[in-house]
């Protein structure tokens, strides 16, 4: 996926999540990327983050905190 | 086998709970109130001679041969018109009424042709059944008067006969052998509910009509069959039937088209198929059917059928046949080699929804326990996987929540995205009944469909949204409902998390959520949607209805979580009648959801990275579950593009045809190693295959679809797989072949594995699916009858859940370069990419995709009727051509994606739902274009195509050197 795409698509989950009550927001951005997307677009969007955060959306930047980052295991399987 | 014979109890049934005792020939019989005389000795097994009643229809009483004698009442009146009564003595047998009967057998037989050996109906023909009853023996009138039969009489032209209409493909209309008893006529308006038959003229001049004096094909006739069933002579007869002859057994199974999952016979002899006939006793149709369902089946034996497997090294060049052994051993061993080289997660699967629970379920766990991956999807992913994700969170599971009978309950309902009388026509005509009966009717929908305004029915509101904008509207409903205090506070606090709902409430309360605040870019006037935000809420039992307009957009999800809100909020949930109804696309798409299709959960909606569930299926499968979800299909092509992924298995799905941005997909095909299509025919997606797995029809095997409903329907194989091999057993032996222990010898053991491991299917099996024809899951210990109505006493998840649904324009938006919005959708005629109806003769009716344009919009730029138009996006551009019509709204285009020539998909783009990824077929910014031949795209997709699809012939396997 293109880095442009990937960061589109994050970006929307956390504009749904932002509307949600406060304490909602942060959580429910990563838990839905943790349940929903696969290690190695998880491990494709820290790549991008850990170079730049420039574009994300605040409550996504926050999320990443708590978004499972792939670890040698299971990164494409 | 035997020929299912259905009883036919001549007038419908009585709803009533009060009973009524009576005596007919002298048998007593307890029936509920209002039970006609006639359906009441049927009942005690009498049957009253009868040719104008038929249990499908209301009473008439035309015919005059029913009649009966009843102590204490003058003359002879007509059972199925006399309602019984406590007390009744009745008489059905005595010599005046012999008499009678006799007299009108032979006035009806005076004026009909005599041909019953030759006649197609020899064997199914009530009036022939009648004139044996009756023991009629002579005519007295003799048969040279005026007549309807007789195309020449006393050497001129019979200005009163008509010749046969064969217009229809699929049933001839022959109005000599017609008695006029008018029950085709009734059955289109009461059953069908599209008025397009009528009686014209007078007394002997009478006869039946399509429209105005037309041909069937050229009248409104939508040709669901519902006439040609009624019909009690071969006036109205199946073609098949002509050309055949009578079936010898029939066979019970379900549709392979819509998510209604409509029963029927399956009348055969042989192994050959006679005709389909909806079966009476089927819960989801009730005895309709559809042109789809009824008659477009011969792609099953379409000589396009490709019956052998095929391999290819590269998909330039042509296929070569194999035996199944060699493709197998092909498919394991390509699969393994790109595990081994690019990782174990670099190859997956696609169920289909086209193929039964058991097919699916095989598939999914060829991948999780064969693969070791989570990497499989099915085509819900592009349609309605975010109803699963929005009911999920806001009532606790995945799926419709009624039945179809409850919309007979039904006061009020709310139409969103959908169509049903072109993409669900069985629904809608049972809906379009109870509209006709009283219920109020709001569509929400861009297009002008036919359910806003046709005979007899009429939207009480019709909201026609900007395309994009559904969470304002919704929201906007919500927003009347909240702050005109029309919540059901009491259903509310008991049933819902009471702090969501006010967290929920205050921000639907927000002035920027009103109607009239929303107006100036969802384009729905204000007062239409404050007056149909009171009808829901305050209108009686109110159900919302809905399909691919929800979810196919950017915030689909979102859209269905603020359709969970309005039911929540009104108290529309949990009893027949109200509710949340997704209206499934394909037929078996709730069962592939349920089969745990999905790449994040396992069968039953259960998360993958859940330990206790995974045990379950560890502990049975001998394997380790990968804990971590998969790729969903558009991330399976972006992985594809990027390397990371190089082999799939498809099967029933053609993801180049009906998935969008064609060209991206197209990509991602090519970059793969080993793509496996297993399918009926070379779809579009094979011709970027190296493997071809021939497929089997629904005729072909044994299994279950589940429908819309949650119900699961038996699928019964009435013929041996022409490929050779049933679509479950495929899967089976490419597991063997894969080192995989599996042995399953019928599908009813794959569906004993799925009740084992999976709490709502815990009870269903084969043998409960015979004894109650069906079933609607959650079926288990605490509902061992299954479940029409889901949430009676509280929602699956405890307490409802109110989210808030923030409208976020999508970023596809109209423009200078593209200033019209394109919306897709389905026709009647054909189904989905249309392999299967493209194969039969309903192309007679939809031979292409046209595109739907506003004069307005046509005028400006230069476009007349049938115009050739190019179709641009900033995705890509096709040619198609135009039907100029007031259906769209100015600003607004519409196509099908019916035919691969035109490739709708081509312009779609890759903008999806934020929560699952399903596309926004919905809303491409197109330009529109006068044209004149096909876009150059077209023209190298046809030629690839051609390239694609050469297959080597047998003499040519061995090399020429």
């Amino acid at each position: 996926m293109s880095p442009d795409k990937m960061r589109y698509q994050a970006n929307q989950i956390a504009t749904f999540f932002a509307s949600q009550p406060e304490d909602e927001q942060v959580e429910g951005v990563a838990d839905h990327i943790n349940k929903f997307w696969d290690p190695r677009m998880r491990a494709k969007l820290f790549e991008m983050a850990d170079e730049s955060t420039e574009g994300f959306k605040p409550t996504l930047v926050a999320a990443l905190q708590k978004i499972n980052r792939p670890g040698q295991f299971g990164s494409v399987g | 086998m035997a020929l299912i014979q259905e009883i036919d109890h001549g007038t419908p049934a009585s709803t009533a709970e009060k009973t009524v005792r009576l005596v007919i020939d002298g048998n007593t019989v307890e029936v509920p109130e209002g039970t006609s005389v006639m359906r009441a000795s049927m009942e005690a097994g009498i049957k009253v001679p009868k040719l104008c009643a038929t249990d499908m229809v209301d009473a008439f009483g035309s015919c005059r041969l029913c009649l009966v004698e009843i102590e204490g009442r003058n003359g002879t009146p007509a059972s199925c018109t006399t309602p019984v009564s406590e007390g009744m003595v009745v008489h059905t047998q005595t010599g005046r009424l012999k008499d009678i009967r006799r007299g009108v057998m032979e006035l009806y037989i005076s004026d009909h042709p005599l041909d019953c050996l030759t006649c197609a109906a020899n064997g199914d023909c009530e009036l022939q059944d009648m004139a044996g009853a009756v023991g009629l023996r002579d005519v007295r009138y003799g048969y040279d008067g005026e007549n309807h039969v007789k195309a020449r009489q006393n050497g001129e032209a019979n200005p009163r006969y008509m010749p046969k209409d064969e217009s229809n493909p699929y049933f001839t209309y022959d109005p000599s052998k017609c008695i006029v008893c008018s029950r085709c006529v009734r059955a289109c308006e009461e059953v069908q509910g599209t008025f397009a038959l009528t009686i014209e003229g007078r007394g002997f001049e009478s006869r039946v009509s399509p429209g105005m004096h037309e041909s069937f094909m050229n009248s409104e006739c939508v040709s669901c069959g519902a006439c040609v069933q009624a019909c009690p002579t071969a006036t109205l007869q199946e073609k098949s039937v002509i050309e055949i002859g009578q079936p010898e057994h029939s066979v019970v199974t379900t549709c392979a088209y819509c998510g209604v999952g409509c029963s029927f016979k399956a009348e055969m002899r042989g192994e050959e198929v006679v005709r389909m006939v909806p079966w009476k006793d089927g819960k989801a149709n009730r005895g309709h059917s559809c042109v789809k369902g009824r008659f477009a089946w011969g792609y099953a034996t379409h000589q396009d059928r490709i019956l052998n497997p095929m391999v290819r090294e590269k998909i330039t060049d042509p296929w070569r046949e194999v035996t199944w052994d060699e493709a197998f051993a092909h498919v394991a061993k390509e699969m393994r080699r790109i595990q081994f080289q690019y990782g174990k997660g670099a190859i997956g699967g696609i169920t289909s929804s086209r193929c039964t629970n058991e097919e699916t379920f095989l598939v999914q766990k060829l991948v999780r326990a064969g693969f070791g991956n989570n990497n499989v999807d099915t085509c819900a992913r592009v349609c309605h996987s975010p109803t699963g994700y929005g009911l999920g969170k806001a009532f606790g599971t995945s799926a419709g929540t009624q039945d179809f009978d409850s919309v007979e309950h039904t006061d009020v309902v709310i139409l969103i995205g959908a169509n049903p009388t072109d993409g669900h026509p069985v629904f809608a005509s049972r809906l379009k009944k109870r509209l006709r009966a009283g219920a109020k009717l709001i569509v929400i929908d861009p297009r002008r469909i036919d359910l806003v305004r046709s005979p007899h029915v009429e939207a009480s509101h019709h909201l026609p949204l900007k395309p994009g904008t559904n969470v304002a509207v919704l929201t906007a409903l919500a927003h009347v409902i909240v702050t005109e205090g029309l919540c059901d506070e009491a259903f509310v606090r008991e049933r819902c998390d009471w702090s969501e709902f006010e967290d929920w409430a205050a921000f639907v309360a927000d002035p920027v959520h009103s109607p009239e605040a929303t107006q100036a870019f969802t384009g729905v006037p204000a007062d239409e949607l404050r007056g149909a935000a009171r009808l829901y809420a305050r209108g009686g039992n109110g159900a919302i209805y809905y399909g691919l307009g929800v979810t196919e957009h950017s915030q689909g999800s979102t859209t269905v979580m603020a359709i969970a809100n309005l039911a929540m909020a009104t108290g529309n949930i949990g009893r027949p009648g109200v509710g949340v109804n997704p209206l499934r696309g394909q037929n078996n798409v709730q069962g592939a959801c349920d089969m745990g299709s999905f790449p994040h959960e396992l069968p039953g909606y259960r998360h993958i990275s859940g330990a206790e569930v995974r045990d379950v299926f560890e502990k049975l499968w001998g394997v380790e579950l990968n804990h971590e979800p998969g790729l969903r299909i558009p991330n399976m092509l972006d992985a594809a593009v990027d390397g990371t992924f190089r082999g799939i298995y498809i099967q029933g799905e053609d993801i180049l045809q009906s998935d969008p941005d064609t060209k991206h997909v197209k990509a991602g095909l090519e970059a793969m190693e080993c793509v496996v299509v297993h399918d009926l025919f070379l779809n579009e997606t094979a011709n970027y295959a190296h493997v071809f797995l021939p497929g089997s029809t629904f005729l072909e095997k044994d299994g279950t679809f589940t429908n819309a409903e949650r119900r699961i329907n038996r699928v019964r194989k009435v013929m041996s797989p022409k490929n050779g091999l049933a679509d479950w057993e495929v899967t089976l032996k490419l597991a063997q072949a894969m080192g995989l222990d599996w042995n399953y010898s019928h599908p009813s053991e794959i569906m004993d594995e799925i009740a084992a491991t999976t709490p709502s299917f815990a009870k269903v099996s084969y043998q409960l699916l015979e004894e109650k024809g069906s079933v609607q899951w959650p079926c288990n210990e605490a509902k061992p009858d299954g479940t029409p109505v889901m949430h009676l006493d509280g929602f699956v998840r405890g307490k409802g859940k109110f989210i808030r649904t923030e409208y976020v324009a999508t970023d596809e938006r109209s423009g200078p370069r593209f200033p019209l919005l394109l919306t897709t959708g389905r026709i009647l005629s054909q189904y989905n990419v249309g392999a299967q109806t493209r194969r039969t003769d309903n192309v007679a009716w939809h031979a292409e995709d046209r595109l739907e344009i506003h004069p307005h919009d046509a005028e400006q730029r230069g476009i007349r009727e049938g115009d050739l138009v190019k179709l641009a996006s900033r995705s890509g551009e096709t040619t198609l051509r135009s039907t100029i019509t007031e259906r769209v709204a100015p600003g607004v285009v519409y196509t099908t994606f019916h035919h691969p020539g035109t490739q709708a998909n081509v312009i779609t783009t890759d903008y999806s739902d934020w929560a699952t990824n399903c596309p926004e077929y919905k809303v491409t910014a197109v330009q529109v274009s006068p044209s004149n031949g096909p876009t150059v795209w077209q023209e190298e997709y046809d030629a690839q195509a051609t390239q694609a699809r050469r297959i080597l012939p047998l003499d040519a396997l061995e090399p020429a050197e």
